[in-house]
């Protein structure tokens, strides 16, 4: 009934689209495999995408030629780029997206993607022999047979989901859990864990008084995501956000359900990541704290559903409304959905390669929330990644790997192999030691023509980089080579406080002034400055400024990168016996045997090995 | 966080002999820039334009200042110890001098070498065989394990609990302006720029106080600096060589003989001291040399533990003594006057009396070794009894007065930063680097430390 696929990705999250959607356009054989066809990419958290830290993954997946940059451009119904008063490193694309619509993009972009195949079924068993695998066995009984298997199984894999004191098996409220793999994966010599996660309850916008809370609205320049220009909204089409905040009536009134909490009565297990608690978990960890900020956010154009981004809560149902009720503005709300937490499988990522491939299992890789991730961004970046090295592992390529100086990509792959994660992993900027290189506007350049050189990203977008890279040096050079005299900027000078010069100055001296933009120097009407500016894209024209406003800053970042390149690039054998270095420290000889470090500096930032360890182990390695 | 890992293409030094012992030092650069730095301070030949393996005499200078007279081996790569381009400089014993001459090459662009670095850098370039590679394992390993060890025995309870406030301080610090970047769409207070700059100048106090009490640490190690001052002709060289009993100075009757500043090390009782004898302070001096060499004690003496003004009671009056000693109390410094040149006991009574307004003032007679060893009492006590800070806080180690100046370096780049009102984002590299060099002495900061403050402190997430 199938043939041999080149791969087969097994769930439909955004993990394995993005996974289908590389794997496929490099040219393999992909079968998707999906317990429902109705919910490709479904947003099971929050209706948005991007956000600190993340909207810089998905431009690098963008980047790459994924596909999640794309569908959120299509499918948003507000974007903002946060963070805009800091410096060029934290801007953070972020977009309000239509639920459904995301979801029904994604599977269209899907559908129109040759070489991938689609079928509905449970994958129960993983197919293998001596150690690779060989394909899927399905609750239906089928063996569909693939060259490379990619596991992005979500919630989903022995999913538990607790609402006060019930709980019954799901993946996502309504949806059954997957079961067989971790039993079998286990039975291979795979460790296993728990995480927990929860989303908050829904409710009925009609049922929501807004003029008691604080509006959000969208930015007035719709930058999105994808380096392609995809159409998207106009500006005033968008729609608002609202912010309102819980008080001690709230709190009085969710304490009355801790009896039955999940949490408290230990029925669960699993670890929850701090950064997002819920909100039981807020009250009782920071109790000196009379209030939370709720984010209010519509779900869609055609829908008055609304997701109470905050409140995320397992407590039983009546306590979730009755408490909901205290909150500004949702006196008379009427709840559609429940809050839910739910636990699930996940693997510990120490296990895996930096290709995502197991360790133990050839042929096998791991994408997503089983790593033990949380984040749509982080999923999809995984995916892509697993895509990508699946299809160069079905090829016999060499694997495709970012380093923690290219990507944030990298960073969070790097992170997961070489320390593991305890809690649901999310990216945020401090995590990356060169976030000044890791810039949104910059994707495109660090990592387009990288994909090109696999095959891809398009010869469209290589060229994109090409001609911005051009413009920007020409900009660069135009404005080091303009002289200004003191008389033509010192009228504007003195209208935005900035101190007056005395002698003529090159135009990118000036731009180092913090008051100073390109755009604000249009207002100097300076025909030069305005040559410029209106011969190149405002892309092209923002590139250029950072360029020359942070130079001190990323020379300083790039330096730091360069000597750390050195560490990366002196490969450990795979096959290195630790055990014959008598002067190793016992934990780092525990960690170097179980992580199998591929790189020097890759064990250096294992933790709890020392830098006296790293020598010897230098010492031990010769060049 | 930043990788603190040896880069093996820079250029290291260090002092290849045991430290204060032997006649002369071998002080060993290896790397790249090994031949450039040396030919800076080498002004008599350009040794890049040397062979390998020969051996050249000159002058070692660091910025005009002669710090040595030296032997330089020169061994080009890949035949050198360490397979690198290697210089040996060859120079006096005096721990006082190598430390000057690390110092001007480390300035140069060379680091301080780790233990047993010069030995892995061998093996790295293929010079050494995996049975003596394992040798150097242990080693790497002891040593790192003894440094730690007399690191903490050498850390007073002050030092180590300074350096861990520092650190701290600092990482709640960055935890601050992280949370506000990374959780800025959150219902979070900002961190206060004025209490930012009080945390970030209370720690540039306290990395002073230890950056200065480094200078201390060399105390203990290196001896306690005695300047002798006076006018010329007072007599210190003459008692310079008493305290010795040798002819170690130029002694002569004709005033301002002693061109420069001459060092000797002296023990009393065990406490090890470095006299420095200094060209007399005479105003109006129009000798070129001369002046070069006053200008020099005017710092020594500022530089010293203890000064010992030295006048003859034969020339000086008790008002022109106040006025002196006035000029002593403002330069801060811990000092004895003595009056020399008491040649019979009947001239010291009509001496004694004529000083007699003063608190202290021992009287000798440096030609006669009188009362020399009332002297040496003096200074030990002033040294031992904790007029002289032997017992603040103390860094001893190099690389940690390295690490702290270049942490203060930093945390001035910080303080701009925050003044200059720049993003957030970008004051925050330089707090990664402060916390960069202070974890070369605590030991390793990652941003797992200021995510575990951030998720404790404060309440984060939708």
């Amino acid at each position: 009934m199938f043939p041999k696929y080149d791969i087969i990705v097994v769930g439909a999250g955004h993990a394995g689209c993005e996974a289908a959607a590389a794997a496929a356009n490099l040219g393999s054989k992909v079968l998707l495999i999906t317990m429902n066809m109705q919910t490709i990419a479904q947003m099971s958290c929050n209706p948005a995408m991007g956000g600190i830290a993340k909207g810089q993954i998905i431009r690098e997946i963008d980047a790459l030629g994924g596909y999640s940059g794309i569908v959120t451009d299509k499918s948003m119904i507000q974007f903002r780029m946060l963070n805009k008063s800091k410096g060029p490193a934290m801007w953070s694309p972020r977009a309000q997206n239509d639920r459904m619509l995301f979801s029904a993009t994604w599977r269209e972009m899907l559908e129109k993607t040759p070489n991938v195949d689609f079928y509905q079924d449970m994958v129960k068993e993983l197919l293998i022999e001596k150690f690779h695998v060989v394909g899927v066995k399905t609750a239906l009984g089928h063996e569909i047979k693939a060259t490379c298997v990619i596991i992005t199984s979500g919630t989903f894999l022995n999913g538990l989901i607790h609402i006060g004191e019930k709980k019954f098996g799901g993946g996502r409220v309504a949806e059954k859990a997957a079961t067989g793999i971790t039993e079998q994966l286990i039975s291979f010599g795979f460790e296993s864990d728990r995480l927990k996660t929860g989303t908050p309850p829904r409710v009925d916008g009609r049922s929501l008084d807004y003029s008691k809370m604080e509006e959000q609205k969208g930015d007035d320049e719709m930058v999105g995501f994808s380096f392609l220009n995809i159409p998207k909204i106009s500006a005033s089409q968008q729609k608002s956000c609202f912010i309102t905040y819980t008080n001690t009536t709230v709190h009085e009134i969710l304490k009355t359900g801790f009896d039955r909490s999940p949490m408290y009565s230990g029925r669960i297990e699993g670890v929850g990541p701090r950064y997002c608690p819920s909100i039981e978990d807020k009250i009782n960890r920071f109790a000196d704290k009379d209030r939370h900020q709720l984010f209010v956010e519509p779900e869609g154009w055609n829908t008055v559903e609304i997701y109470v981004n905050g409140f995320s809560t397992s407590l039983p149902e009546e306590v979730q409304i009755a408490a909901l009720r205290t909150v500004p503005g949702f006196e008379n709300c009427r709840i559609f959905r429940p809050g839910y937490a739910i636990e699930y499988d996940y693997f510990p990522p120490t296990q895996l390669l930096y290709s995502l491939e197991t360790k133990l299992l050839k042929n096998l890789f791991f994408a997503g929330q089983i790593n033990g991730t949380t984040g749509y961004e982080e999923a999809a970046c995984q995916g892509i990644m697993a895509g990508i090295n699946a299809h160069q592992k079905a090829n016999n390529k060499e694997a495709f790997v970012l380093k923690r100086d290219e990507a944030y990509i990298g960073v969070l792959i790097d992170d997961l192999i070489s320390k593991g994660t305890q809690e649901p992993y999310r990216m945020f900027t401090s995590r990356a030691e060169f976030r000044t290189l890791l810039r949104q506007d910059n994707a495109d350049l660090r990592l387009t023509e990288m994909s090109f050189n696999i095959g891809l990203a398009t010869k469209e977008r290589l060229e994109n980089v090409y001609q911005k890279k051009n413009a920007v040096e020409n900009i660069k050079k135009n404005l080091q080579e303009l002289s200004i005299e003191p008389e033509e900027i010192n009228p504007f000078l003195q209208t935005i406080n900035s101190s007056i010069i005395t002698e003529k100055q090159k135009l990118n001296k000036i731009l180092l002034r913090p008051s100073v933009s390109l755009k604000s120097l249009a207002k100097s009407g300076i025909s030069q400055v305005n040559n410029i500016i209106n011969n190149y894209t405002s892309y092209e024209l923002e590139q250029a400024e950072i360029q020359i406003k942070y130079e001190r800053y990323i020379e300083k970042e790039q330096e730091m990168a360069n000597k750390m390149k050195q560490m990366e690039e002196l490969i450990i054998p795979e096959l290195f016996d630790y055990d014959k270095i008598s002067a190793l420290s016992a934990e780092a000889l525990q960690k170097f045997k179980k992580i199998k470090p591929h790189t020097i500096g890759q064990a250096s930032r294992i933790s709890g090995v020392n830098p006296s360890d790293i020598q010897i182990l230098m010492v031990y390695m010769g060049r | 966080m930043i990788n603190r890992l040896s880069e093996w293409n820079d250029t290291i030094v260090a002092l290849a002999t045991p430290a204060g012992v032997g006649a002369i030092g071998v002080i060993r650069v290896s790397g790249n820039l090994a031949i450039d730095i040396v030919d800076n301070m080498f002004p008599s030949k350009k040794l890049q334009q040397q062979p390998s393996h020969t051996l050249h005499v000159g002058l070692l200078k660091y910025e005009n200042e002669i710090l040595d007279e030296v032997v330089i081996a020169l061994f080009k790569n890949p035949t050198s110890y360490t397979g690198e381009d290697v210089v040996e400089i060859s120079c006096h014993g005096s721990a006082f001098i190598q430390q000057k001459i690390i110092q001007a090459i480390t300035a140069n662009g060379a680091r301080l070498a780790k233990p047993g670095e010069f030995t892995q850098r061998a093996f790295l370039n293929g010079k050494l065989d995996l049975a003596q590679a394992e040798a150097v394992a242990d080693v790497i390993a002891s040593n790192t394990e003894a440094s730690k060890n007399a690191a903490i025995k050498n850390m007073r309870g002050g030092f180590s609990s300074s350096l861990q406030m520092l650190r701290e301080e600092l990482i709640k610090f960055s935890a601050l302006i992280e949370l506000e970047l990374d959780f800025s769409q959150e219902d979070v207070a900002f961190a206060d720029r004025n209490n930012l700059i009080n945390l970030i100048k209370h720690l540039q106090v306290n990395t002073n106080i230890l950056i200065e009490s480094f200078a201390l640490g060399n105390v203990i190690k290196n001896g306690v600096q005695v300047a002798i001052i006076g006018k010329p002709n007072a007599g210190k060289s003459t008692l310079l060589n008493s305290l010795l009993n040798d002819e170690r100075a130029i002694v002569s009757d004709i005033a301002g003989t002693t061109r420069d500043t001459v060092e000797e090390i002296l023990n009393i009782d065990g406490v090890l001291f470095r006299l420095i004898d200094t060209a007399g302070i005479r105003h109006h001096t129009t000798d070129v040399i001369e002046q070069i060499g006053v200008k020099r004690s005017l710092q020594k003496m500022q530089q010293a533990d203890v000064v010992i003004y030295l006048f003859d009671v034969n020339e000086i009056d008790a008002n022109e003594l106040i006025v002196l000693e006035n000029e002593l109390k403002d330069n801060l410094v811990p000092y004895i006057l003595v009056g020399n040149k008491i040649d019979n006991n009947a001239e010291k009574k009509v001496v004694v009396e004529k000083f007699a307004s003063f608190k202290e003032i021992i009287f000798i007679s440096a030609k006669h070794q009188q009362g020399v060893n009332l002297l040496k009492d003096k200074i030990k006590n002033l040294a031992v009894n904790g007029d002289v800070h032997t017992e603040s806080i103390i860094v001893t180690n190099a690389r940690h007065f390295e690490a702290l100046q270049k942490l203060s370096d930093t945390l001035s780049d910080i303080l701009k930063g925050i003044n200059d009102n720049i993003s957030g984002d970008l004051i925050a590299l330089d707090i990664r680097q402060a916390l960069y060099y202070l974890g070369l002495i605590t030991g390793e900061v990652t941003n797992n430390d200021q995510l575990d403050y951030i998720f404790s402190k404060f309440c984060i997430g939708k």
